[in-house]
């Protein structure tokens, strides 16, 4: 089995930077997600623990082994695609084989290893199909089939399921994690769907622009972000983020206020907040309350969607700032009406604007 | 948009006769020539002013084909034009499809340069190489059955070896590559494959329409041979069937047995190709990388 180091992990093409040199940690048998918005450099960094693609500097160990300068094949690593990348002109059978037919296995073994990977995969009857006689599901549990047979100690999946349709991705998505707790192999799994990532990961890693923003568990992220970037990346609908002023800073505590906001206590988290400066406070749209009577957020709705099981609510505050409300039951705010949010401020991020 | 019936069947009607009137255009110069090479010379030249030229009509007989059988060694003809287009074609297909595949998988030095210099060759006509290409087939050393002899003239590997790479082909092959999905060489890549077997079990399954295309145009070249092969060849015993056509324009001309080896020569030609042109069609609809 195997972990995975990247240390100081660069890529260029030219003099475009894309990974501006990435630290991670990767335990043996862990789940690591790598989310991020779309051209942050996510395939990429994945592609270069593969092998596909050069590293511009520092290293990348998998195992015990420095593996920069090894060729795909030499590093022990299997890959899912986006477009699955099943061989059109091979049967399952044989696509799910390639690797042992490669490598020279007996057809005895082959026929063992296959017919495994089909149990796991449920696709035992799909086996002498051809790719083009399969759904967009199926194909992906064929390209995972091929990915398992081989026992790999890593496995790298590229969004693996973002052709799929939601029900199916759904289903996918648990089998994934069922796989993976069957097989304890290292998976890096990268997505931009943050339920997958909130789902599937024992650990997320956040990148922006080629670099990383945080690195913890799904929970350590959504409860604690290093910065807005993480704040507002996870979480639906994201986070709300208002411009305050902070009127006092006593030891662990900043108050802050602005035309919306009565005087609040805060617990200070991260650098940069000082008295009379500005500050961003972010608060999720889950943890405000239109019921509270001690509101201390003050301005009118604008809009109300009713989802029959939740409510959101989109509120312009007093301040002219727009801000987001996710009850978790249905609600009816007409528009226009004046509303007062509250919300306990140990929920409450202070980030320094 | 209203579009009536009639507007709709008409010009169905004008397409297929267009299409009709090409098919005609390009299919009546071979009547002619099958049809003249059944007749005595005095009457083909009478028939060839009016409609009978492209008719069965009048005095048929098979005796052009045995004259001309007489005159010409045209099996032999037939058999090295067949021998140097086959072996061209088998090595043409091999070389530049591997040729290709190094262009567009394979990251190595100089990969852009060389490629530009092999697009360059492209708009060099055979004609401006054909001497110092003759000079240096006259030089160039070859180990055979009698050991190590220099000079290549008068031999079958004069017509082939010239004519197994070229920038065509190999542009057409790295181009067809190219919209290969690129994933699909990244997957057998991390599977384990080595490069030779990417080549092997993934890329030559999908490339059949350009394998066959490939095929094709090269064929065309090689059995239409004509300059190269006169500057090279003397000896008879290597001669293929275009140089051959000069046997039949001596002194006085005989036409009817013209005709009758440009059909020997022509018909089973242009049946392979039929039928090329049906696996072509085929392999495009198997293949299934598109869709
Ligand atoms: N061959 C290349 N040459 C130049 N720039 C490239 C090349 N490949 C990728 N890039 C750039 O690298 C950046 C990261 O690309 P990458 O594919 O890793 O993004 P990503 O995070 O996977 O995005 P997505 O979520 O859209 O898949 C992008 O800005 C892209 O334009
Ligand atoms: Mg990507």
């Amino acid at each position: 089995m195997a972990a995975i180091t990247l240390k100081g992990l660069k890529k260029s093409y030219g003099q475009a930077h894309v990974i501006k040199g990435v630290d991670i940690t990767i335990e043996d048998g862990e789940f690591v997600v790598f989310v991020g918005p779309s051209g942050c450099g996510k395939s990429t960094l994945l592609r270069m623990i593969a092998g596909l693609e050069d590293i511009s500097a520092g290293s990348l160990t998998i195992g015990d082994k420095v593996v920069n300068d090894l060729p795909p094949k030499d590093r022990g690593v299997a890959m899912v695609f986006q477009s699955y990348a099943i061989f059109p002109h091979m049967t399952v059978r044989e696509n799910v084989a390639f690797g042992l037919t490669i490598s020279g296995a007996s057809k005895e073994e082959k026929d063992a290893k296959v017919a495994e990977a089909a149990r796991i995969l449920q696709m035992e009857h799909l086996l002498d199909r051809r790719p083009s006689q399969l759904s967009g599901g199926q194909r992906q549990r064929v390209a995972i089939g091929r990915a398992i047979v081989r026992k790999p100690a890593v496995f790298l999946f590229d969004e693996p399921l973002s052709n799929l349709d939601a029900a199916l991705r759904m289903d996918m998505r648990m089998e994934i994690g069922k796989l993976h707790q069957q097989l304890g192999a290292t998976m890096i799994y990268v997505t931009h769907d943050q339920v997958e990532a909130m789902t599937l990961a024992d650990k997320i890693v956040v990148l922006k622009d080629g670099l990383v923003q945080q690195i913890g568990s799904p929970m350590d992220l959504y409860h604690r972000p290093d910065n807005v970037f993480v704040a507002g990346f996870l979480g639906s609908p994201s986070m709300n983020f208002l411009t305050v002023d902070v009127t006092e800073v006593s030891g662990t505590h900043a108050t802050v206020r602005n035309a919306a906001l009565d005087p609040t206590s805060i617990e200070i988290r991260h650098p940069g907040i000082v008295a009379g400066g500005k500050a961003k406070l972010g608060l999720r749209p889950q943890y405000l309350n239109p019921d509270d009577p001690a509101g201390r957020l003050h301005g009118r709705v604008a809009l109300t969607e009713r989802l029959g099981s939740e409510t959101v609510i989109e509120a312009t505050l007093t301040d002219g700032s727009n801000l987001i409300v996710a009850l978790a039951r249905d609600a009816h705010f007409p528009i226009g009406q004046d509303i007062s949010l509250g919300f306990d401020p140990d929920m409450a991020h202070l980030f320094a604007a | 948009m209203m579009q009536s019936n009639d507007n709709h069947g008409l010009r169905l009607f004008l397409r297929y006769l267009l299409l009709v009137l090409i098919a005609v255009m390009f299919a009546f110069p071979l009547v002619f020539m099958v049809m003249s090479s059944f007749k005595p010379d005095q009457q083909l030249l009478l028939d060839s002013g009016n409609v009978r030229a492209f008719l069965p009509v009048g005095d048929l007989s098979f005796n052009n084909y045995f004259e001309a059988f007489e005159r010409a060694p045209i099996g032999v003809f037939i058999f090295n034009s067949v021998l140097v287009t086959v072996v061209t074609v088998v090595l043409s297909l091999f070389l530049c499809s591997t040729a290709g595949f190094a262009f567009t998988f394979m990251e190595w030095r100089g990969r852009k340069l060389a490629f530009t210099i092999i697009l360059a060759t492209l708009i060099v006509p055979f004609e401006t190489i054909a001497i110092p290409l003759l000079l240096l087939a006259s030089k160039m050393p070859w180990i055979g059955f009698d050991g190590l002899t220099w000079g290549w003239l008068n031999s079958y590997r004069v017509q082939i070896i010239p004519f197994i790479a070229d920038g065509l082909t190999i542009y057409l092959f790295a181009q067809y590559f190219k919209d290969l999905p690129g994933e699909l060489i990244e997957a057998a890549r991390v599977e384990g494959a080595s490069w030779w077997q990417i080549y092997r079990k993934i890329v030559m399954p999908l490339s059949g329409p350009v394998l066959a295309t490939a095929a094709i145009l090269k064929f065309l070249v090689m059995y239409n041979q004509y300059l190269w092969p006169l500057m090279v060849v003397q000896q008879e015993e290597y001669r293929p069937v275009m140089v051959g056509l000069q046997y039949f324009f001596q002194l006085n001309i005989a036409w009817g047995e013209v005709m009758a080896y440009l059909s020997l020569i022509t018909i089973p030609v242009l049946a392979f190709y039929l039928y090329l042109q049906k696996a072509f069609i085929a392999s495009l609809a198997s293949t299934g990388v598109k869709g």
